[in-house]
């Protein structure tokens, strides 16, 4: 009975194709706008570096202000980051199979005798651990040395997007760019990577594309590089140099650290409770100590990254599709009503009102493929349209990028959305149109 | 094939009651050919209804071949709508995008059959009524009286014990009339019960026996003389008319 009921369906959606058009666009622009939402939502909710959630920790410390907490809002928190003096004495810690401190600051960035025009820069300023700890791709060499760290010796990774930019893609290890006018040489150039949210520094929004160039942490102090993320204090201070910066309360330096067990766990967290237990019996502060280790999915958390904007948004998405299948099914029974007086003359000649609600209900699942599909597509052209507005460097996969790509888990969840929600609002048309008395219509046919 | 006692059946609308039948009873036999007469708003249409199962009734028990009908449900319902009763209607109520073949078609998909025996009976069907050659017209493409015919087709073409004609010659010019009518005593001479109504007096002669009916009961008064009348022939099966008390 099932191909008889989609042979039939086909010809129910020819019979009226206006009316046709409209379900099918109600149901696809609804999806459209679900899948462009929720594509949207993963990309700036989802936890990029999942599979080392269990090993990679971001590193906070709690020197605040004793009278009142970082964040009113979440009091147990402490800072997102760390004052430079705690990041480089906790950084000294040899328990971490990885680690990393960094802050991101801004350079002009050009290369001599080429046509390039000198650039205004994101860089990195990290130590050697960054590719390590967060698996990022080289494509030709790769990071600089433990001495080059605090040398610091004027060694650079530059993204692909750069590299493209200064060397026209060739391999550049060796070559030497100008940063704020002092030389560096290219030690590793950096392969597609863009992890959505930005979980590794949530300063500067989660959509943050990754820094173009990366240098040893070192340079910070020598080049008297400022932050170029958020740098909070609390307590007044008398800052005149950048040295008086670096000793300060400021907090600005992100750590992580990648313990790759329980035991390395615990033993960097007794380490951070020491560290913290003398820095407050030698009057520091004041504060009840403080430290914790947080996982990437619950510093997301923690952070805000997905604001109830976001969840507002994909609620509001939902509406639209509510509001989409609510217009669906008044067509619908408008559509089946229509045709009411056949659905007479075949109640009449032996179809039962289950028959009657499966070819209607299979009617109804043709509508929702095919609009599942054309919402895809639009949903597809949304997204893309959503690409134009972030300007990305082409060249950098994932990222603005990754929201123009519709994913299959994305397509899996479009396709049963639409497929459950269509036929959730065909329902009650395709029923309502199985319990009209045939009768009513044989004489009025 | 067909007895109904004390069926009554009312439409209720707000406050306003309409008794369409009252306590009505009728028999039919096997192989008879019955005309329903009477007055518009009599109702003629809501005793085919019920008898078609296309209605329920409110009180009085149906028993359709033998078998009470009163309280099945709308599968079983349906299913001996589709296996044991033919509706011919006035207004053909062929299906306009399907061609006759599919037409015809159409109850018996609710069958089951096999392919193959679904199309030795369209065919079948479609040669009795004379449209073989017409099979893959479109029910627009054919003049009212091969329309019913194809209407007739997809009644026998289930192989119905009985069949309901609503004002089957309504639509029809009076020679397509005749040629309807005789189409339909064929059938009936095949053994197929009919109950016809029709407000054609020529026509409800050629029945075997005419039930009149009267604000939803029957009516002792005969107006026209049927078949079985004027020719003293007697009816194949039982032919008492229960006239309500």
């Amino acid at each position: 009975m099932f191909s008889y009921y989609l042979q039939l369906a086909f010809r129910n959606l020819r019979r009226n194709p206006g009316l046709t058009a409209l379900m099918i666009g109600a149901v696809a622009l609804g999806i459209a706008v679900c899948v462009m939402t929720l594509t949207m939502y993963r990309a700036i909710s989802g936890n990029p570096i999942w599979w080392k959630n269990d090993v990679l920790y971001a590193v906070t410390m709690d020197f605040w202000d004793p009278q009142q907490p970082n964040n009113e809002d979440k009091p147990e928190l402490p800072p997102e980051q760390l004052t430079y003096r705690d990041a480089m004495a906790v950084y000294r810690s040899d328990i971490p199979k990885h680690k990393v401190i960094m802050h991101k600051a801004v350079g002009i960035l050009s290369v001599d005798g080429q046509q390039v025009k000198p650039e205004r820069t994101a860089t990195r300023v990290t130590t050697k651990d960054f590719f390590a700890i967060f698996d990022v791709p080289f494509q030709y060499g790769g990071t600089w040395t433990d001495a080059a760290d605090f040398g610091p010796e004027p060694v650079m990774v530059i993204s692909r997007g750069m590299n493209e930019k200064l060397f026209g893609g060739v391999n550049s290890v060796g070559r030497r760019v100008r940063w704020n006018d002092h030389e560096f040489r290219v030690v590793g150039v950096r392969d597609n990577w863009m992890p959505l949210p930005a979980f590794y520094d949530v300063n500067n929004g989660s959509l943050e594309e990754p820094e173009d160039a990366y240098i040893p942490f070192g340079w910070n102090a020598a080049l008297e590089i400022y932050s170029a993320g958020n740098t909070n204090g609390w307590k007044p201070e008398d800052i005149k140099t950048f040295q008086d910066f670096l000793n300060s309360e400021d907090v600005w330096i992100q750590m992580w650290v990648e313990l790759p067990d329980a035991a390395a766990h615990d033993r960097f967290k007794a380490f951070l409770d020491n560290y913290a237990t003398q820095q407050k019996q030698g009057g520091r502060h004041s504060r009840p100590i403080n430290n914790r280790l947080t996982k990437p999915d619950q510093w997301l958390v923690d952070n805000g990254v997905v604001g109830n904007d976001d969840r507002v948004l994909v609620g509001l998405a939902f509406a639209f599709l509510a509001v989409c299948l609510l217009n669906t099914v008044g067509l619908l029974l408008a559509k089946f009503l229509n045709n009411a007086p056949i659905t007479g003359v075949r109640r009449a000649l032996g179809a039962s009102r289950r028959q009657i609600f499966m070819q209607h209900l299979v009617e109804v699942g043709v509508i929702s493929s095919i609009g599942a599909l054309l919402g895809l597509a639009l949903g597809g052209l949304l997204l893309t349209g959503l690409r134009a507005l972030y300007t990305v460097d082409p060249t950098d996969a994932g990222g603005a990028q990754a929201l123009a790509h519709v994913d299959v888990t994305s397509v899996v969840t479009a396709l049963g959305l639409a497929f459950f929600a269509t036929i959730a609002a065909g329902l009650y048309p395709a029923w309502r149109i199985g319990r009209i008395p045939p009768a009513s219509y044989l004489k009025a046919q | 094939m067909l007895e109904m006692h004390g069926i009554s059946k009312i439409y209720r609308v707000d406050l306003i009651e309409t008794h369409a039948l009252r306590d009505f009873s009728l028999t039919v036999g096997d192989g008879e050919f019955v005309a329903v007469t009477g007055p518009s708003g009599s109702g003629k249409t809501t005793f085919m209804n019920v008898a078609g199962l296309l209605e329920t009734f409110d009180t009085g028990t149906y028993k359709l071949d033998g078998e009470n009908v009163s309280r099945l449900s709308d599968e079983a319902r349906s299913k001996l709508r589709n296996e044991k009763i033919g509706f011919i209607f006035q207004s053909f109520n062929l299906i306009p995008d399907l061609d006759i073949f599919d037409n015809v078609d159409v109850p018996l998909r609710y069958r089951s059959l096999a392919k193959k025996d679904r199309e030795q009976r369209i065919k079948s069907a479609l040669e009795v009524v004379g449209l073989s050659s017409r099979m893959h017209h479109m029910p627009s493409q054919l003049s009212g009286g091969q329309q019913q015919r194809a209407a007739i087709a997809r009644a026998l073409a289930g192989d119905p014990r009985f069949l309901l004609a609503d004002e089957p010659t309504g639509n029809v010019d009076s020679l397509m009339a005749r040629q309807v009518m005789d189409l339909l005593e064929q059938i009936n001479e095949m053994g197929t019960t009919i109950i016809m109504v029709t407000h054609d007096p020529e026509l409800a002669r050629r029945a075997h026996r005419n039930v009149h009916i009267v604000d939803g009961q029957i009516s002792d008064f005969k107006p026209y003389e049927t078949r079985e009348n004027s020719l003293m022939k007697p009816a194949p099966a039982a032919v008492a008319a229960m006239s309500p008390a």
